[in-house]
């Protein structure tokens, strides 16, 4: 496969292993208004790409509709992008997997796109552990249609106009780890220290890695009242688990006291070390999780930090036992049975 | 008839009345239709199908139409067997013997035999005086109490039954027992306890008819040559086949009668073909998803992706994927969508038979969006419409549909045995290689189109050059996100400039010219076999027709002339809007006052009789 050619050389800019600098994963500039939560997320994916030095075109990028999902083309421009239909880029991204299985897929969703139009795609994606990172990028409302509540927002929380959400929110990672999620993550988009590691153990898991960063909408969702403004999410958000991402070459050096940390290997040989905040949290334990998950919301806190890590689940392809060769590549010649074992098939209908 | 009815003493009893009858014997030979009525979920499948193979396997062409409820048990069902020397097969309405299974439906049972035809029935209990008809012979049999004599168990006694009346039919139609008992040891050969009650049954069910009936009827069967080259096989297994040929490695789809079976069949085959002999692990992906919605996004996904990829449906779920399949047509995604089509709207009869989808799949989702469409007419055409569906939609770099129905999918066609030339290689269409794209200053996704308004896409992974942006949205050429009409419009008039280029790739009609024809008949898929034996009755009676049947949307320079040849066409079709009949008025130039409709959509498959009789009504209403 050929190597991509580095891009325009800017000495202050550190190429990484492929040659390539940050510059080289950015994509084309924001269309979103100034100060959009998702531009941080954008920010952070494209500096977890670089550091992973993913090459841009074995990425392929794909997102349904709203303003999260016009996203991909703000990142990682050499990548391959696929801006689908509303709700529906699980399947999209299925198929695409199916397909070939050697791509890094990433996923860019927002609390609309997967939690009312698209919540089936996403609940299946979610149960066939699709090897993906699915990134939602939650504020609590619809932008482009201009301000109404999504299935995310609290009950309470107060739209622009004044007007109180009354019903309850659907919390991405608590559906996530209920669904049997191999990775369950939550974020902040303001918090680029803890977003980039999450961001990076997700993309070197193999399953379905589902990230929920909370980005709050400074057009529609950014005023008193909101639980998903900067400030709201500021006060009351809670490391509950920090992460620290080490690729596999990277040699592990301990920097963390033993007894506060927690090192997860995870296939690629790459680790994810936590340094558990919360007393005594494993997260390999998906009751813990959930139980972590309704503690701190029952006191208005939104945990944060990798909630949930099952490592060596059967993905998609293991379950379906697919060669390893991606289906898109094996030749032709193996995949039609030929004449003259039609001609003896036929024999059985008679 | 009278002792039939009612036999003496309360037991039993059939009588050789049959042949006591006083109208005149006509020896019919390979020339009759049967209907049996039976209990949904009793097993009379197996042995309807049984006698159907056992007439094919005499080398006698021979059809078998299940008429059968949306229901797992209990409901009544109906299986029609027509046998016809000459080769019309197409559904007979009338009814030379009716074997009357289920007492539910005996009244509406008894009324379809013609007269002089006759009706064998279970006579373990007495039959209701009221279903007396002088002009038909009753035949009865007592299966329920023969088998309850043979068997203990009272399941493999209902199920005994259906063997049991096709052993009386092998001796009422001189059916060669020789191939019934081949075909029970083949069917039962790693069964050997299930293989001899069924010989008990058949024997029982022989001898008794042997012993007490007038056999052989004056219908009956002799054998002939005209199957020994021909295979029995329903459409979708024949779908099936023609995607594992075309080297389909993904497929996503939604269980939904009628087409389940397609599926089915294709996991079988992968199973067979497809497991790699080193590995053991799967050349190919079945995907069963959550909906239809999400069968469609899987199998655009894996075709963006570059597999070869398809899902099989019928109407409802084709309503399900529209939304996205307008996405495929306008990103310029390859697709292939097999619709099994069944009656509708809404739920509407999901085991009954109709061509209702055609302006849906040629027209399928929202803003200006048009679809290749291919109409096979039997389990033949779809295996080789599968393959050129999947050419076809390679090649355009679109959404294909192969529309076919419940008769062609679920029902045993005879079909000419299926050819193969080891030649043949998938048109991938423009893709562009990573040695292509090397060489290339910039990659553009809908620039430089080809003579077919195809402009070169590229997969993923292959190449840095290669990336780009696939957008539901508004764009241009250079696949840039766009506003701006000129540029949406630029995009929008290639893709229907490549729609109507498809029209001279997609498969030709078929058409049977005569001489001295006065006018022509247009109709397509499974109403085939009905149309040709109409035209050929028409004939003989002086009335003579060109008959084409269409096999694609979009329609060529061929279907134009057809059109263009008559000054009155008939177009046959099974829905009630005349979808064909609008598509052609709509996307070819012919006045619409040329087109008369002969329309048949109550569910079950057409008979040639009912396109005679619409062709003579309506030319009788002109001269008068």
């Amino acid at each position: 496969m050929p190597t991509p050619k580095p891009g325009v050389a800017h000495p202050h800019l550190k190429p990484n292993k492929l040659g390539l600098t940050l510059r080289d994963y950015e994509g084309a500039p924001s269309t979103l208004c100034a100060g959009c939560g998702h531009d941080s997320i954008t920010a952070a994916i494209v500096r977890s790409f670089y550091e992973l030095e993913t090459p841009p075109h074995m990425i392929a990028k794909l997102s349904g509709i709203g303003c999260s999902s016009k996203t991909p083309t703000y990142f990682v421009s050499g990548a391959h992008g696929f801006n689908s239909a509303h709700g529906r880029m699980p399947s999209i991204a299925t198929g695409a997997n199916a397909a070939n299985r050697e791509l890094t897929y990433i996923g860019i969703s927002g609390d609309g796109d997967s939690l009312s139009i698209g919540i089936g795609q996403l609940a299946h994606a979610v149960r066939r552990n699709l090897d993906m990172v699915y990134v939602v990028e939650n504020n609590g409302v619809y932008g482009l249609t201009k301000g109404q509540f999504s299935a995310s927002a609290d009950v309470g929380s107060k739209s622009k106009r004044g007007e109180a959400n009354r019903f309850a929110p659907i919390d991405p990672c608590a559906l996530a780890l209920d669904l049997g999620a191999t990775f369950v993550a939550r974020s902040f988009s303001g918090d680029k220290a803890q977003l980039v590691p999450i961001l990076k153990a997700a993309l070197s898991h193999r399953g379905f890695a589902l990230i929920d960063v909370i980005s709050p909408c400074v057009t529609f969702n950014d005023h008193e009242g909101s639980t998903k403004s900067y400030l709201h999410t500021r006060k009351h958000l809670l490391k509950v688990v920090q992460a620290d991402f080490v690729p596999p070459a990277q040699e592990i050096t301990a920097a963390y006291e033993e007894g506060t940390t927690i090192t997860v290997t995870l296939h690629d040989g790459s680790t994810v070390r936590l340094r558990k905040l919360a007393p005594e949290y494993d997260p390999s334990d998906r009751a813990r999780a959930t139980e972590l998950l309704e503690h701190h919301r029952q006191r208005g806190e939104v945990a944060t930090g990798i909630l949930f890590i099952e490592k060596r689940a059967a993905d998609m392809h293991d379950i379906n036992g697919t060669t390893d060769v991606p289906l898109s590549k094996v030749p032709y010649e193996k995949l039609c049975p030929g004449k003259a074992e039609l001609d003896k098939l036929q024999q059985a209908f008679r | 008839m009278e002792d039939g009815l009612r036999p003496a003493g309360g037991r039993p009893h059939a009588g050789k009345s049959g042949a006591s009858k006083t109208s005149p014997v006509e020896v019919r030979v390979n020339d009759f239709a049967l209907k049996l009525a039976n209990v949904n979920g009793t097993g009379s499948a197996s042995a309807n199908g049984l006698l159907m193979q056992a007439i094919f396997r005499m080398g006698i062409p021979v059809s078998g139409k299940n008429l059968f409820p949306s229901n797992i048990q209990g409901l009544p069902t109906w299986y029609e067997v027509r046998v016809n020397k000459s080769g019309h097969v197409s559904r007979a309405l009338d009814y030379d013997l009716v074997i009357a299974m289920n007492s539910e439906t005996y009244v509406r049972d008894v009324k379809e035999v013609r007269s002089g035809g006759y009706i064998l029935y279970d006579s373990s209990w007495p039959l209701d005086a009221a279903l007396a008809r002088p002009d038909i012979t009753f035949l009865g049999v007592p299966l329920a109490q023969m088998c309850n004599a043979i068997f203990k168990e009272s399941r493999e006694r209902i199920l005994m039954k259906n063997i049991a009346y096709l052993g009386t039919l092998v001796a009422l139609l001189d059916i060669d027992m020789h191939v019934i008992d081949e075909l029970l040891d083949e069917k039962f050969s790693k069964k050997k306890a299930l293989r001899d009650s069924n010989h008990a049954a058949l024997r029982a069910g022989y001898d008794y008819a042997k012993e007490h009936l007038p056999c052989p009827l004056p219908i009956r069967l002799e054998k002939m040559h005209a199957t020994d080259d021909r295979i029995l096989i329903d459409g979708n297994t024949a779908t099936a086949l023609g995607c594992v040929y075309a080297g389909a490695t993904v497929a996503a789809w939604y269980p939904i009668t009628p087409s389940t079976s397609v599926m089915d069949a294709f996991k079988e085959f992968c199973s067979s073909y497809r497991r790699d002999p080193d590995t053991g692990k799967n050349n190919f992906c079945i995907l069963q998803a959550e909906d239809e919605l999400a069968a469609i996004g899987m199998v655009i996904g894996a075709s963006w992706n570059g597999a070869r990829a398809f899902t099989s449906t019928s109407g409802p779920g084709i309503s399900l994927m529209s939304e996205l399949i307008g996405l495929a047509y306008y990103a310029e995604i390859p697709a292939v969508i097999v619709d099994v089509q069944r009656t509708g709207p809404s739920t509407g009869m999901p085991t009954r038979t109709q061509q209702g989808d055609i302006l849906m799949a040629a027209y399928a989702s929202h803003g200006d969006t048009k679809h290749i469409v291919l109409f096979p007419a039997n389990p033949e055409e779809c295996f080789t419409l599968a393959v050129a569906a999947f050419d076809l939609a390679e090649r355009f770099q679109t959404p294909v549909f192969l529309l076919s129905d419940l008769d062609i999918g679920m029902n045993d066609w005879v079909c000419p045995r299926f050819k193969w030339d080891d030649a043949y290689r998938p048109d991938r269409g423009r893709v562009l290689s990573a040695a292509e794209l090397e060489k290339m200053p910039r990659f553009h996704r809908y620039a430089n189109e080809n003579a077919d308004h195809v402009a070169a896409r590229t997969l993923p992974g292959v190449h840095a050059k290669g990336a780009f942006f696939t957008r539901g949205s508004g764009h241009n050429k250079y696949g840039g996100y766009t506003e701006i009409p000129d540029e949406y419009q630029e995009v929008m008039d290639r893709l229907l400039k490549k729609h109507r280029a498809a029209a001279q790739a997609v498969p030709e009609p078929a058409i049977r010219l005569q001489t001295d024809a006065t006018f022509g008949i247009i109709s397509l898929g499974g109403c085939d076999p009905a149309v040709r034996e109409a035209v050929a009755a028409l004939a003989e009676r002086g009335i003579v027709g060109d008959y084409m049947r269409i096999r694609a949307f979009p329609f060529g320079e061929t279907v134009e002339r057809f059109l263009a040849s008559y000054d009155r066409i008939f177009v046959v079709e099974q829905n009630r809007d005349a979808q064909l009949r609008s598509l052609l008025t709509l996307e070819t130039s012919v006045p619409k006052e040329k087109l008369r409709s002969i329309l048949v959509y109550g569910g079950f498959p057409l008979s040639s009789r009912h396109v005679v009789d619409g062709v003579t009504s309506q030319l009788q209403q002109e001269r008068s």
